[in-house]
């Protein structure tokens, strides 16, 4: 679904992406994963075409992303920050996005789901972080795109929004869906990913699922293999 | 937020106007002296304008580049969204005023169907420049002082060095210069010619009698509406190419 051939990016002198080949061609769920700042969310964007490479080739579904932007609509995604126009309310900005992409969301499963109901009719100014993170999803998920691109889904969110969370991206993976996401939280990826990316300074440091990536390093506990890999490199 | 300014705009326009016809009690003075303020305001709430748009709704930005949009198409429609809302707020708050007053039965309706195109062209203009100036600056008060000092110089800059330049080369011929020069600042464009529209060039001098030959033309109408034009599409173009290059 998503190829990514020898991206590179700066910006300004710092080059964050030196390079980066991935090939995401199965379903399932995919985490990347890195240190602060190892250019997650500079290749996430660069996937959805915000931020435009230096060099390097980047096809989604088979098509160059150059240029294009028809092919946004087959991915649903979820940004790190939830910035949205503060002025408006919560259910003016879902109907506005629904609008945008003039497809039908279940948005009002969603919004039962992640109890949102008494903050429909909230301006987005007065919601507090975790509930703004809730509308984030609401808007990312309520569309049925063959991929989804999460980054940070977890920030914010409560023990019981967690759970939410966690059910709803297994769902949309027994539909078939790639699905991409970040995350810090590692007790959280262990549970959700089928394969690791592990991002280190700008290329792609290891591949492989769990399993794999415990054996590699001699590790039981996949936090230790994480943190041996950043060690390893270091020393 | 936007539409709540644009209707504070419309009200001022309103009121400016009426209270300029009732004070002058005649039109073609009235238009006069909306000459003056529209040469000078139009032009600083364009840049403001635009500016704070673009910086305001950047949230909002973000969160249109990531659906199936294409990139031209959010700022070329958040540059008409600012610059179409203005122009409205200005040419129906001033318009009407004078339609109650009279005007469709007077000879100055051409004089003020200028006056409100100059305008139209100036909100374009300086919007479209605010809008350059906001993507090339990330950094807010950075892209704020430099909008207000491109209008400082416009308004107000450009015509003292002009003046310099005339007083120190003025034992030259200096027509072609100074309408040449006159071309590159759109205040100055629409300033000249209103005046020259309203039949006071006389009080330009001999200026006024070469400004007259070639503003009071057909030909040099076509020649500064073409400029004035060039000056919209020029940073409209600059915003379409440098939006499709940026990152966010």
């Amino acid at each position: 679904m998503i190829e990514i051939k020898d991206v590179h990016k700066k910006f300004g002198k710092n080059q964050v992406l030196k390079g980066i080949d991935l090939d995401i061609s199965e379903k399932g769920i995919f985490a990347i994963l890195g240190p602060n700042g190892s250019g997650k969310t500079t290749l996430i964007k660069a996937v959805l075409g915000m931020v435009i490479p230096d060099s390097g080739k980047l096809t989604v579904g088979g098509i160059p992303i150059k240029k294009s932007w028809e092919y946004r609509d087959q991915i649903d995604y979820l940004p790190q920050i939830a910035n949205f126009p503060p002025n408006l309310k919560v259910s003016e900005i879902i109907a506005m996005i629904k609008d945008l992409r003039n497809r039908p969301g279940d948005d009002k499963n969603l919004v039962e789901l992640f109890g949102l109901k008494p903050f429909m009719s909230k301006k987005i100014s007065n919601l507090s972080g975790g509930t703004k993170q809730k509308v984030n999803l609401v808007l990312t998920l309520m569309f049925d795109s063959p991929i989804i691109i999460l980054d940070e889904p977890t920030s914010g969110l409560d023990p019981i929004a967690m759970l939410h969370l966690k059910e709803l991206i297994l769902e949309e993976k027994a539909k078939g869906k790639t699905i991409l996401m970040t995350s810090h939280i590692m007790s959280f990826v262990e549970e959700m990913a089928d394969e690791i990316v592990f991002l280190l300074e700008g290329k792609v440091y290891f591949k492989g699922d769990i399993e794999t990536l415990k054996n590699q390093t001699n590790q039981v506990v996949f936090e230790r293999a994480i943190a041996h890999l950043l060690t390893q490199e270091n020393a | 937020m936007r539409s709540r300014w644009s209707y504070v705009y419309f009200l001022f326009y309103l009121l400016l106007s009426s209270v300029l016809l009732f004070l002058n009690n005649d039109l073609s003075k009235a238009v006069i002296t909306l000459m003056n303020v529209i040469t000078i305001l139009v032009p600083l709430i364009g840049t403001i304008f635009g500016i704070m748009y673009y910086y305001n709704s950047k949230e909002f930005t973000e969160l249109l580049l990531a659906q199936p949009i294409k990139r031209s198409s959010i700022f070329i429609g958040q540059y008409l969204g600012v610059a179409l809302s203005l122009s409205m707020s200005l040419v129906v708050g001033l318009g009407i005023p004078f339609a109650l007053y009279g005007l469709f039965q007077s000879n100055e309706i051409w004089d003020f169907v200028l006056l409100l195109v100059t305008g139209t062209f100036l909100t374009l203009i300086f919007t479209a420049l605010a809008f350059n100036i906001a993507l090339y600056n990330e950094n807010k008060i950075k892209g704020f002082s430099y909008a207000i000092l491109l209008w400082l110089f416009m308004a107000v800059i450009y015509d003292g060095l002009f003046l310099m330049s005339l007083i120190a080369f003025q034992s030259y011929p200096l027509d072609s210069f100074s309408i040449g020069a006159t071309m590159f600042n759109p205040i100055d464009l629409s300033r000249i010619l209103i005046l020259l529209k309203l039949d006071i060039s006389a009080l330009l001098g001999y200026t006024g009698a070469v400004f007259q030959k070639f503003f009071g033309t057909g030909f040099g109408l076509i020649i500064s509406i073409s400029a004035l034009t060039l000056w919209v599409l020029l940073p409209v173009m600059n915003i379409h190419r440098k939006s499709r290059k940026k990152d966010f």
